[in-house]
């Protein structure tokens, strides 16, 4: 992966990758053999392979300008930890990573002169990647060099071809817009209008799923096609339910009821125990993790629902999605009152929420996490 | 160098019968696709992650189809386990990367999985090696000849 801006010359950049792979000594089996899981890791019919062989051989480095704002950098671990280094590598190598600041060697001002400089060589034509949400209620909640998330991201957006979010907290807001959102918390989406934006969630994303978009658009120059909430259908297209090993049990009746007891250790469907499956979309019951070894349904663990918008407020990750979130009746007369002013009446019930917890400023429990 | 993958054993994790009733419909797909190999010569590839599988499942499609006549490894960017089963015409092709863990695995009904074959790039660029090698050589014994008389 090339992080510094120094080592890209213009000859370097205008190599395509299979001129790359050639100056490596890549065979053209190995390269047919990396279109062959480039296929399956995109999700993408066997028949495609010739095709992405011939795209990926023409294909040209792309300056990628990575921005972190509010996050625990999780999604960078969830890709840079994977353990595929050939494959991955290969896409990585493909681009040039010209600003990232948590993985490249420059720091202080010359981080910031090299975001600077690829933003101006590239004007129009780099992809922005974004992980982490953008604090709206006071600037100083997060910034890099002095700037504001919001600026950075306005200006980096201005020249960027397409915008790829990566994690929940820049699709959706994530854990940073949860209530009661102290730092108002808000996506990429919301702040941008004006361009083609990418929404990869997940807490963190699967990698292949990160490596996929970006090699979706090295592959086909494209970004992918898109579901109502930017979500590529190729991945999030369908739900962990439909594509989980355990449904057929949820079909016969048949569930666990606690972590220790005869459905638990049968294998039976854990929708009682608060599994969001059936309405969380996401890739995971197929490509899997840790390279394909399991997902947390397989490991006894409910889907929590992580690549949905909100997901930390959906009323408790060990509560059946079949019970309300929230106390109904108060629901209900701040929604009959929402009809005339919706915005004000959930601003109200945000804010009564928020200096409730501030009055009380109460540690969590353990306990707590199955309220 | 053999490898299993058997998740199962691996984590305990309890295995029931006919866990997502796919085994079998993905049985009869591969005969389908052997049947249009004989009479249109098509080929067709399965991929296995495609398809969602108990822990376990996988092992069954393969134990069914078995392991047949030949068998052969790559070594390109990691290695490949390709071999073909029981049933000829039917090859389990086996990616993994250079840590030994599974990248990719499909079902290929051929009559030889396209990857075996030698690619023509590769035979070009052979070509143009060896010349080189035979040319360097010849320079070389000509001066050894020089020398010599």
């Amino acid at each position: 992966m090339t992080t510094d801006s120094s080592t890209n010359g213009p000859n370097n950049k205008d190599k395509t990758l299979g001129d790359a792979l050639r100056s490596q000594g890549v065979s053209r089996r190995s390269f047919l053999k990396f279109c062959a899981a480039t296929a399956s890791m995109m999700a993408l019919s066997p028949a495609m392979i010739p095709k992405i062989a011939e795209a990926l051989e023409k294909a040209r480095k792309p300056s990628v300008i990575w921005l972190s704002f509010q996050e625990c950098t999780g999604c960078t671990e969830s890709l840079t930890r994977s353990h595929a280094p050939t494959i991955e590598n290969l896409i990585f190598d493909s681009i040039s990573l010209d600003y990232h600041h948590t993985l490249q060697a420059a720091a202080g001002h010359g981080a910031e002169a090299a975001r600077i400089a690829a933003m101006e060589e590239n004007y129009g034509n780099y992809l922005l990647v974004v992980d982490g949400s953008i604090p709206l209620d006071n600037p100083g909640y997060s910034t890099i060099a002095g700037i504001s998330n919001y600026d950075m991201l306005m200006e980096a957006a201005k020249g960027a071809a397409a915008i790829i979010a990566v994690g929940t907290c820049a699709t959706y807001g994530g854990i940073p817009h949860a209530n009661p959102n102290p730092t108002g918390a808000v996506s990429v989406g919301d702040l941008i209008k004006d361009k083609p934006i990418v929404n990869v969630p997940g807490c963190p994303p699967i990698p292949v799923v990160i490596t996929g978009v970006l090699t979706h658009f090295l592959t086909f120059g494209t970004l992918p096609e898109l579901d109502h909430i930017g979500r590529p259908m190729a991945f999030y297209g369908q739900s962990i339910h439909d594509r989980c090993y355990r449904r057929p049990f949820y079909d016969k009746g048949l569930f666990a009821e606690t972590f220790d007891d005869e459905g638990a250790r049968k294998g039976w469907c854990l929708y009682k125990l608060g599994c969001k499956g059936p309405t969380t979309y996401n890739a995971c019951a197929t490509t899997k993790w840790n390279n394909g070894t399991s997902f947390p349904i397989e490991s006894g663990h409910p889907c929590l629902g992580c690549s949905e918008p909100d997901f930390w407020d959906g009323g408790g990750f060990y509560k059946s999605i079949s019970i309300p979130t929230q106390d109904i009746t108060k629901t209900v007369v701040y929604t009959a009152a929402g009809a005339v002013a919706a915005g004000v009446v959930i601003g109200a019930l945000n804010k009564a929420k928020k200096s409730k917890m501030a009055s009380s400023h109460k540690k969590m429990t353990i306990d707590d996490l199955g309220k | 160098m053999t490898h299993t993958n058997s998740a199962a054993a691996q984590f305990n994790i309890q295995i029931g019968d006919n866990l997502t009733w796919n085994v079998r419909p993905l049985l009869h797909e591969v005969k389908h696709a052997l049947d249009n190999l004989i009479n249109t010569g098509e080929t067709a590839i399965i991929d296995l992650r495609s398809i969602p599988l108990a822990p376990g499942e996988e092992d069954k499609i393969l134990n069914t189809l078995g392991r047949g006549e030949v068998q052969s490894q790559l070594n390109a960017l990691g290695p490949s386990e390709i071999f073909e089963t029981e049933y000829a015409g039917v090859w389990i092709v086996t990616h993994y990367n250079e840590d030994d863990e599974i990248i990719g695995r499909f079902i290929e009904i051929t009559t030889m999985p396209a990857i075996l074959c030698s690619q023509n790039e590769d035979v070009i660029a052979a070509y143009n090696r060896l010349s080189e090698n035979l040319e360097d050589n010849r320079e070389t014994n000509e001066s050894v000849v020089e020398k010599l008389s």
